[in-house]
């Protein structure tokens, strides 16, 4: 019996969904989860806690009012949804609107222990770089990030792992449309209200374990990887 | 070629007002730890801005508070008390990491591998190596970015006594063998002695004293700041040839010198140390001493219980006290006769 035959198509149609979601949630967000890491580790400027302030509020908020700010931003008629929206970018009741939400609840857990890596980083060595005439770019492409991977790798995985389990800001900014914004906290919430649908939640809640569990076990590899060749 | 100094930097509980010039050769940073060797360096280096100055190499300007230029852009090989090695890269690729940015850089990989003995680690990690040898790649890796100066921060500080010794040779290598201005940070006697030409003597962020090492070793008013047992100077000496009884006689500016125990050919170059507290001074001619070196003198000054001599050109330190400069008479001009307890060799 494969996957796909062991869960019903609902239930299937969440699965893929919300690995999609989660995926394309965690590696959009990388580079500028990076970037905002970098400034808040690296730089001292007016406004850094300001910045790191509105950075964590995601984690702080209750769920249900980061989805309805979403709502009211990235809407159709929001300030930002609607000027997005002749560009044929439409968050609102779609996938993409799961994944711009999960990415946001992730955003804070990323950043965190991305920064914690650059703060790992001596600048010492980065300085050696320079008197050997290597460019900053060129530098933290070839020693600051090489030396950070295991914390990047972290990042992403508890991203992914935030992102999988993503339910208030989703279902308030998306709703709950099977095959559109249905994702897998979203699909068991959905079978547990159905009677009879106790089956489908409890295999749903296997899929979330088994997923969780490969997510931090592969992070850990790659981690042990990267830490082996420092 | 030549590098010109002068700058100031504030620090909280430091102002640094430094000025000198380093010729050609290893010049000697020298001072108590704190008194802003590292600073000075590092400001050369371009890894500190200092309030103001003028750094210039070769009469390229490094900084005059209108220019500064970045520290890629200075060709100045680093070589750090800790080595700094990229952990993540095997010993080849540190070698090779300023190859792509420096014009000329990795040009004479092979001649520098060979020089440092380098071969045998070129796929190891720099967590496998040992303290020496991370140093010794420190040292190859400066070279290959193709520097106009090497400035080295106590590259041996961080070594213990038998590692030293296994890189000192290296090092001076690199004096004899590298056309290359050198700027050495250090709070070791010893290590001045064997690699310095040129030392530039620190204190609280001022430069007291700078000048040819044979010459500032001969100052009894700096014997303090080196260290009285250190004080003494340093002479130069070529070998004429060996005694029927194995002594070695030597020429130098102070006149003949037999020496014992080293072995040297004819016609070498020796560097001999004659510590103050070896040399006992007497008015008249002495007679019946069993002391193999008796050479006549003159008192040029009197300092701090040193008294400085001259022989010919070269100049001298004995140690004495109060009362022996009272009764001998020793005042400048004063002539009289240098024993030499005993003489030691520098490897070189």
């Amino acid at each position: 019996m494969s996957l796909a035959d062991w869960l019903g198509p609902q239930e299937w149609q969440a699965v893929a969904l919300s690995l999609r979601v989660s995926l394309v949630a965690t590696l959009a967000s990388l580079p500028f989860a990076t970037a905002i890491a970098w400034l808040l580790a690296r730089r001292s400027f007016p406004g850094h806690g300001l910045l790191s302030g509105i950075v964590h509020l995601p984690l702080i908020l209750p769920p249900v009012v980061t989805g309805y700010l979403l709502l009211i931003t990235f809407g159709t008629q929001g300030p930002v949804g609607s000027l997005l929206k002749p560009l044929g970018i439409v968050f609102a009741f779609r996938w993409t609107g799961a994944a711009l939400a999960a990415a946001i609840m992730a955003f804070p857990l990323m950043v965190r222990a991305i920064r914690l890596g650059f703060e790992a980083v001596d600048p010492k060595l980065e300085q050696a770089a320079a008197t050997l005439g290597a460019p900053r770019v060129w530098i933290f492409a070839t020693v600051t990030l090489p030396l950070m991977m295991p914390a990047i790798l972290a990042g992403a995985t508890l991203g992914f792992a935030k992102a999988m389990g993503e339910f208030g800001a989703t279902i308030t900014f998306v709703s709950n449309i099977p095959g559109q914004t249905q994702t897998l906290p979203s699909a068991i919430y959905a079978f547990l209200e159905t009677p009879g649908g106790e089956g489908p939640a409890l295999r749903l809640v296997l899929v979330s374990v088994v997923v969780a569990m490969g997510a931090v076990l592969l992070s850990e590899v790659l981690a042990r990887r990267a830490a082996q060749r420092i | 070629m030549s590098l010109s100094v002068a700058f100031r930097h504030g620090f909280p509980g430091l102002d640094l007002d430094v000025a000198f010039e380093a010729p050609v050769g290893v010049t000697a940073l020298f001072g108590p730890s704190g008194c802003g060797k590292s600073t000075t360096i590092n400001a050369i280096a371009g890894l500190l801005r200092p309030d103001s100055g003028r750094i210039a190499l070769d009469g390229r300007v490094l900084f005059d508070g209108r220019t500064n230029l970045a520290p890629q852009e200075r060709r100045i090989g680093y070589v750090f008390q800790d080595a700094r090695l990229f952990p993540h890269l095997t010993v080849e690729r540190n070698l090779r990491y300023p190859a792509r940015w420096r014009r000329g850089a990795g040009r004479d990989f092979d001649r520098i591998v060979e020089m440092l003995a380098l071969g045998p680690l070129l796929q190891r990690r720099p967590a496998t190596l040992s303290g020496g040898e991370k140093q010794r790649t420190a040292i190859g890796r400066a070279l290959l970015s193709d520097p106009a100066l090497l400035v080295m921060d106590e590259p041996l500080a961080a070594l213990d006594d038998s590692r030293k010794a296994e890189i000192m040779p290296w090092l001076e290598r690199l004096r004899d063998e590298v056309r290359l201005p050198i700027l050495y940070v250090s709070h070791s006697v010893p290590e001045v002695l064997r690699l310095a030409t040129t030392l530039v003597l620190m204190q609280r962020g001022r430069v007291t004293h700078s000048g040819p090492l044979e010459t500032i070793l001969a100052d009894p008013r700096l014997a303090p700041e080196l260290g009285a047992r250190e004080a003494g100077a340093l002479i130069h000496a070529t070998v004429e040839g060996h005694e029927p009884d194995g002594m070695l006689r030597v020429r130098t500016a102070a006149g003949p010198m037999l020496l014992q125990e080293v072995e040297a050919a004819t016609g070498q170059e020796l560097r001999l140390r004659v510590l103050a507290h070896e040399v006992i001074l007497s008015r008249d001619p002495p007679q019946g001493l069993s002391a193999l070196n008796v050479l006549p003198a003159t008192v040029v000054q009197v300092s701090g219980g040193l008294v400085q001599l001259t022989l010919g050109d070269q100049r001298m330190l004995a140690q004495v006290t109060p009362r022996s400069v009272e009764t001998l008479g020793l005042t400048p001009g004063a002539a009289c006769f240098a024993i030499v307890k005993s003489v030691s060799v520098l490897p070189s």
